[in-house]
């Protein structure tokens, strides 16, 4: 049962990301990449991390997508997007390098026999409890500066994209802003 | 049917990392080199559970945590530099950003 479901979740995932990377059309590469996220959450919750895979829903298909769907707006996304030719060179040695690391990764387990578990995981007890008692044990500080870091990008989101929210376009009448408007078609500088 | 071990996990973590790389080799929209980003991380991410599974260990899954917590954040203050630099020149191609002659 266990392997059914990884192999359909897998092939599935890889047809998602494979389209992601391959599309033209940006809209159809953040569809599939959406629901590539979702399908990834479908491994977290096989390997008993429930509240892994919640979050990984709730961030990346949640947050991080409308983050991006946002951020299409911004551009002319909707056209064709042309892509670029890479050197051959480049592009074997990339390819070199990945089919090492392949390699390095498969014969991991086996170098890494005689590993313990630095903080094992409690049998009988749910997973989000556990990781709630590690997380708030052993990893407090970590978890302390991951939110000051996300504070920290949160500020710089709003300083960068939002210039100009001084004035604000709801409550100006349809005469000023086209005015504005005018303004900043003649001067060329929209920042 | 076989029963699913470490190496299934890590080669599929592979295989996904290896999309990604692809992905940010061919893209020259800086959007679609995010969304490949994005993928580079959730196939490191899923290696992480799958190690801390099979060792019965929770470190893995802390640090999937982590890497997605910079994951959010790395979205956030990338797209306003984007945003910023598409109201200056009006595109997001790559090879405009030549201004550093690197």
């Amino acid at each position: 049962m266990e392997a059914i479901a990884f192999y359909l979740f897998a092939i599935l995932t890889i047809a998602m990301f494979t389209y992601t990377v391959m599309s033209n059309q940006a809209l159809y590469a953040l569809s599939s990449m959406a629901a590539g996220m979702i399908l990834i959450s479908a491994f977290f919750f096989l390997l008993d991390a429930d509240f892994l895979g919640v979050v990984q829903i709730i961030v990346y298909t949640g947050a991080v997508m409308a983050l991006y769907a946002f951020g299409m707006m911004f551009f002319d996304s909707v056209r064709e997007v042309k892509e670029n030719n890479t050197p051959k060179v480049i592009v074997l040695t990339l390819s070199a390098l990945a089919a090492v690391l392949v390699v390095a990764i498969l014969t991991m387990p086996i170098i890494a026999d005689n590993i313990g578990a630095a903080y094992p995981v409690i049998e009988g007890e749910p997973n989000p409890k556990v990781v709630g008692i590690v997380l708030f044990t052993k990893y407090l500080v970590p978890f302390e500066v991951a939110a000051v870091m996300l504070l920290v990008a949160m500020i710089a989101g709003i300083v960068m994209a939002g210039k100009k929210m001084d004035r604000s376009l709801t409550k100006m009448k349809e005469e000023e802003i086209t005015m504005l408007r005018q303004e900043e078609s003649m001067q060329k500088v929209t920042l | 049917m076989m029963a699913i071990g470490l190496n299934h996990y890590l080669i599929l973590a592979t295989v996904l990392f290896a999309i990604g790389l692809v992905g940010v080799m061919r893209r020259k929209n800086l959007l679609m080199l995010f969304m490949a980003s994005e993928i580079l991380l959730n196939a490191v991410n899923v290696a992480f559970a799958a190690i801390g599974h099979y060792y019965g260990d929770l470190t893995g899954q802390m640090f999937a945590f982590f890497v997605i917590a910079i994951a959010a954040s790395e979205v956030a203050v990338g797209l306003g530099l984007l945003i910023v630099w598409y109201k200056r020149t009006g595109s997001i191609d790559l090879d405009t950003m030549t201004s550093m002659r690197g």
